[in-house]
């Protein structure tokens, strides 16, 4: 039998799926009792059981000087961005696309302009962002916007530019009006892909947010790695991504859920 | 009294001819049968008198109105696939047929409950009644047909265009549609224009068939010509394809 027809069992698929995680934990493990014989004082592979002595710590217990749990305060600090950056491009990334999929002389005159401006590196101009929009908040909310919109615009323009004329010239037939087909042939049609492209952009929008604020913050989830850093805090900075890790993943599973429950048409044909 | 007519039809992409001299005239309430090979032209007719291209010369006027310059609500159409919404459930694409001229598309409050009530008297009469509430993704493709087609009637076009409406659908299907559809033609009296691939079903469903092919044909350069009307056959005798050819075509006959 070929190797493409081979399926694995119920079992095994999710003996197959946990493999890959049980590898890198015994690897993480293995390399950690290694150094840890060698210098137990050895800071850069934390033993597991430190890792979540500390997770413990810094979930539960505030700080001293503070009197605050820093990390539900970098989480807030940093969701606020996010959200915001994200929410923001989104919804510009969805007129936008609705603009220059639908009317030819919106699309003539701003599709070369963002397939430029998709080529410029944000990170690149994010020192132009510091000092256009200052340190707070503004800067880094941009640099999310500016970092994920070109792409979300091109994707989703192409959205629209992929629904069948035959669906668009139907609704003309009905009467229905450039703004009627904007608002209930084509948006609700691109909702569903606007999900999609957000799941594909949550991963360089998480990057420009810790990006920017390794840079210049006083709060924030990309601050606090980037802070302890300096006292070499691998058990603090292992907690953080894991605990990053874990919300980018609830994110983009919620985002799923939400697909599915809202948008039920595009799942009926399976 | 004619009630559709397309004079001196000319219809080019670039250099490349597709219609030539396309001259016809339809009575209100016939059924035109468009036949003929692949690429001759006979879809480019269809969106000509859709409105959804304008021709290189001549003009296509429905009534007493001027030459359309875009598809509108005098012209219903039905195409292959793709005909009806899918991110609307049966009724409400039903609905659209009726809303989608209002200023955002909408109904609200009593219009939206008398919409819904005239959108399953509708359904009942297409036989869909049973399914309202799913998406189309989940019905059959003859189903999806004639929701496409009760969603164009809903919104009462003087013309109705199919561009093989019954292509993707099994023989069986096939014929209950013929019925379905001659059943509402008697009822509503509609001017149709289908395109078919099958002659068969030209000539069982229309007044009358029209063919399309090339009449001049340069063996070297075969996109040199482009098409024209060939037959205008009368099909109400019920014969096939053995009809009288109408007299006053002005047809190139092959030599």
């Amino acid at each position: 039998m070929r190797l493409i027809n081979r399926q694995p069992g119920v079992a095994l698929k999710s003996a197959l799926a946990a493999l890959p995680f049980l590898i890198a934990f015994v690897a993480y493990w293995i390399g950690s009792e290694i150094r840890l014989a060698a210098n137990p004082s050895d800071k850069l592979l934390p033993a597991p059981e430190t890792i979540a002595a500390t997770a413990e710590r810094l979930f539960t217990e505030p700080d001293r000087r503070s009197d605050r749990i820093l990390l539900w305060h970098d989480t807030a600090a940093s969701l606020t961005r996010l959200f915001l950056g994200v929410g923001i491009a989104s919804v510009l990334a969805t007129i936008i696309g609705l603009l220059i999929g639908l009317l030819p002389h919106v699309r003539a005159t701003l599709a070369g302009f963002v397939a430029v401006l998709s080529m410029i590196p944000p990170l690149a101009v994010l020192p132009i962002l510091f000092i256009v929009f200052g340190l707070g908040e503004l800067s880094k909310v941009v640099l999310i916007i500016v970092g994920i919109l070109p792409f979300l615009i091109r994707d989703l323009s192409q959205r629209v530019m992929e629904i069948p004329r035959e669906t668009i010239v139907k609704a003309e037939t009905l009467g229905a009006s450039s703004l009627v087909i904007a608002l209930r042939v084509a948006l609700p049609q691109l909702l569903p892909r606007l999900i999609q492209a957000i799941r594909l952009s949550l991963g360089p929008a998480w990057l420009f947010l810790i990006a920017a604020e390794a840079i210049a913050s006083e709060v924030g989830l990309g601050y606090r790695i980037f802070l302890v850093r300096r006292f070499l805090a691998m058990d603090v900075i292992l907690t953080y991504v894991i605990w990053i890790t874990l919300l980018a993943f609830l994110m983009d599973l919620a985002l799923r859920w939400i697909s599915r429950k809202l948008f039920p048409w595009t799942e009926a044909g399976l | 009294m004619s009630f559709v007519t397309a004079e001196n039809i000319f219809q080019s992409y670039g250099n490349r001819p597709i219609l030539e001299r396309v001259n016809v005239t339809v009575d209100e309430g016939e059924f035109i049968s468009i036949v003929g090979a692949s690429g001759c032209g006979k879809s480019t007719f269809l969106r000509l008198l859709l409105a959804q291209e304008r021709p290189t010369r001549g003009e296509i006027r429905v009534g007493n109105a001027p030459p359309a310059v875009e598809p509108g609500l005098d012209r219903g159409v039905v195409f292959q696939k793709y005909s009806v919404f899918p991110h609307l459930t049966v009724r409400e694409n039903i609905v659209a047929g009726e809303s989608f001229r209002a200023r955002f598309g909408w109904f609200a409050g009593a219009a939206r409950n008398e919409a819904r009530k005239r959108a399953d008297e509708t359904l009942a009469r297409i036989g869909l009644g049973h399914v309202a509430h799913q998406y189309p993704a989940t019905l059959s493709g003859g189903m999806q047909q004639r929701l496409a087609i009760g969603q164009a009637l809903t919104a009462k076009p003087r013309i109705l265009l199919l561009d093989e409406p019954f292509g993707a659908l099994d023989p069986g299907t096939r014929l209950s549609m013929h019925d379905f559809l001659t059943e509402l033609r008697s009822e509503t009296g509609m001017t149709v224009f289908m395109v078919t691939h099958d002659l068969e079903e030209g000539f069982k469903l229309g007044d009358r068939v029209l063919v399309f092919d090339k009449p001049r044909w340069d063996p070297t350069d075969p996109n040199a010509y482009g098409a024209t009307i060939t037959y205008d056959f009368d099909a109400r005798d019920g014969g096939i394809p053995f009809q009288r050819i109408e007299e006053d075509t002005n047809v190139l006959r092959p030599a």
